[in-house]
């Protein structure tokens, strides 16, 4: 059960990307353009084992955040919200097991990629996945967009409270 | 302190917004949605302040500033991703502005680097992460392909037209002649297609422990080799085996049609056959490091392929055969010379000195146009000098397709992806060609059976 704001979630059910900010190991913060996947309870990203420095930086530090911040990429929707989560890699399985946990989530927003999936033998490295599961924490609403106005915060404790 | 080039920092005005970023006192990073104006003579982004103390931009941490593009393709996904991040050190705000100074800078435009050239320049990544992988699970964690698309990846299988169409052509030149055992062309069709197979499997083991293969970094579906020592889908024991099976399938076969028919030529073309397959990439003589690649193609899949196929049947050899072969040969070898344009960059950083790293590209371009017409015209002088049936003549049908080739080499030579259609067509060709002229024999079998 999710205790994000419901526009929030919005968000996250039509985002094409989000920007995943992980902490690198200097304590640098690095940031990638991700599609965020939500089911109602956590959101995924996945990343190919090819740009898998993230994956790295994860694993060290799983303190995280996903900012939704592109309209365009919202279709729209001027929202805005960063949410901050532990995250946790699932890499089992890089082949195949992606593909039971979050395929249909991805296909729901890039129907594209099951034309790619078919054509796996052109770059099977890309296929190689491993999934970020994020449980969300806290979050940052900014309605309308505007960040010249204080975010509306909400935690996970403040809404079990 | 150094700072982020003026060129570099001005390619953020090309967003409309940025996202900044730090991580906070308790470990998580934050980020928040800004609009801004560069300063790139200075290195510096005026941030307009976010309001609220949960996302003051802290001045005692390293902050990341990003722009990122996408542009929705509805029922498809998205496409035209770009993105620049900036490191570096952002100052006290004042009057709601706050002055970032970068100091680093990383970012990816798939226009001017594509998809797939970033992919194939992370794959030394990938096979770190995978390693780690398999260290921290205790077991080795590899890439895959399903057992199909491995065997179709690992031999380049649709190559394989290449000897199909010179071996059917050598049988029914035979046939032409009065000579045709079905068995004896259905051995010499497997056999030349494992010969070819091995070849295609040699050439990759060559072209990836010189390198060549690993420096190139923009592969395509007809050329880069087959790359699954690179992607680590094989090891480089798998791929010697599957090597030495398919040269023991092929060599097994020689040797017993060359029992059948008693033929000392056929041996001999057979030997010849493997040693220009095997020096083409392998060491003492790696002939297509040399810019000799064309030349030992033209000649495998020409006159070898060709004129073993027809003295399997006959026992001889002939100058009708010979002549198409010509043909046939030239247009093989023009699928590799097409196909080296876009490897030759990784091609000259391993030493493998093709025609396209040797010569000028004006050269490479008015050189295709040359031996393709050259294919044509031997085709007329056959016929002309009576030595080939008439109805050959339907090759030339393919001559519009071989000059759109050309004006597709000359538009796309610089652009590896783009032509990679061309690369296509130019394969097509050689299809076409080979069919035409295979018609072109069938339909005068036909018309001498009927006026018989």
């Amino acid at each position: 059960m999710s205790w994000l704001p419901e526009p929030v979630e919005k968000l996250l059910e039509v985002a094409l990307v989000g920007e995943l900010a992980v902490v690198g190991p200097n304590g640098r913060p690095i940031v990638h353009p991700l599609i965020p996947l939500y089911d109602g309870e956590r959101i995924y990203m996945h990343s190919s084992t090819l740009f898998s420095k993230k994956l790295e930086h994860i694993k060290r530090h799983a303190q995280v955040s996903v900012s939704l911040s592109d309209p365009i990429a919202m279709k729209g929707n001027t929202d805005r919200a960063t949410i901050q989560g532990s995250a946790r890699v699932i890499e089992d399985d890089p082949h195949s097991q992606w593909e039971s946990l979050i395929l249909g989530l991805w296909r729901r927003k890039e129907p594209v990629i099951d034309s790619f999936l078919k054509q796996r033998v052109a770059l099977p490295l890309f296929f190689e996945r491993a999934v970020i599961e994020i449980t969300p924490e806290r979050c940052l609403f900014w309605p309308g967009g505007d960040t010249s106005v204080a975010p509306v915060i909400s935690t996970s404790r403040s809404e079990a409270a | 302190m150094p700072r982020v080039e003026p060129s570099e920092l001005s390619r953020l005005d090309r967003y409309p917004f940025v996202v900044v970023s730090w991580v906070d006192d308790d470990g998580y990073p934050v980020s928040v949605a800004t609009t801004f104006q560069t300063d790139a003579t200075r290195s510096e982004v005026i941030l307009r302040a976010p309001a609220g103390d949960a996302v003051a931009i802290p001045t005692d941490r390293e902050v990341n500033v990003m722009g990122s593009h996408i542009r929705p393709t509805p029922g498809q996904g998205y496409d035209e991703r770009r993105y620049l991040q900036l490191w570096g050190r952002a100052a006290q705000p004042r009057e709601g502005r706050t002055v970032f100074t970068a100091t680093r800078a990383w970012g990816w435009d798939e226009a001017e680097m594509p998809f797939f050239e970033y992919s194939e320049r992370s794959v030394p990544q990938s096979r770190r992460y995978l390693e780690l992988l398999s260290a921290a699970a205790g077991r080795p964690i590899r890439p895959r392909l399903s057992l199909g698309w491995l065997v179709l990846r690992t031999t380049r299988l649709p190559f394989l037209s290449a000897t199909l169409i010179p071996v059917l052509l050598g049988i029914l030149i035979a046939l032409r002649h009065g000579a045709f055992d079905i068995w004896l062309a259905l051995l010499t069709v497997v056999g030349a297609s494992l010969a070819h197979l091995a070849i295609n499997v040699t050439n990759d083991i060559f072209d990836t422990l010189s390198g060549a293969d690993e420096a190139n970094v923009n592969p395509t579906q007809f050329s880069g080799g087959s790359r699954v020592l690179i992607y680590d889908l094989l090891t480089l024991r798998q791929l010697l085996t599957v090597a030495l099976a398919l040269f023991g399938g092929a060599a097994a076969i020689g040797l017993l049609l060359v029992w059948l028919t008693g033929s000392l030529t056929l041996l001999l073309i057979g030997i010849a056959g493997i040693a220009v397959g095997i020096a083409y990439t392998a060491p003492p003589l790696k002939l297509v490091y040399r810019g000799l690649g064309e030349i030992a193609v033209a000649i495998g899949f020409g006159p070898i392929m060709l004129l073993g196929a027809y003295v399997v049947q006959t026992g001889r050899l002939a100058l009708e055969p010979f002549v198409v072969s010509i043909t046939v040969g030239i247009l093989v070898a023009l699928i590799l010379y097409v196909n080296e344009i876009p490897d030759r960059t990784g091609d000259a950083a391993a030493g493998k000195r093709t025609l396209p790293v040797r010569l000028r590209p004006d050269t490479i371009i008015g050189g295709y146009l040359l031996a393709a017409l050259l294919a044509f015209v031997v085709i007329v002088v056959g016929v002309a000098s009576g030595l080939l049936p008439w109805p050959t003549l339907l090759a030339l049908a393919a001559v519009p397709l071989a000059l759109r080739i050309h004006t597709g080499i000359r538009q796309h030579y610089e652009s590896p992806y783009t032509l990679m259609a061309v690369m296509g067509t130019n394969v097509n060709l050689n299809l076409i060609v080979g069919g035409l002229l295979i018609g072109g024999y069938a339909a005068t079998l036909i018309a001498t059976a009927l006026l018989r």
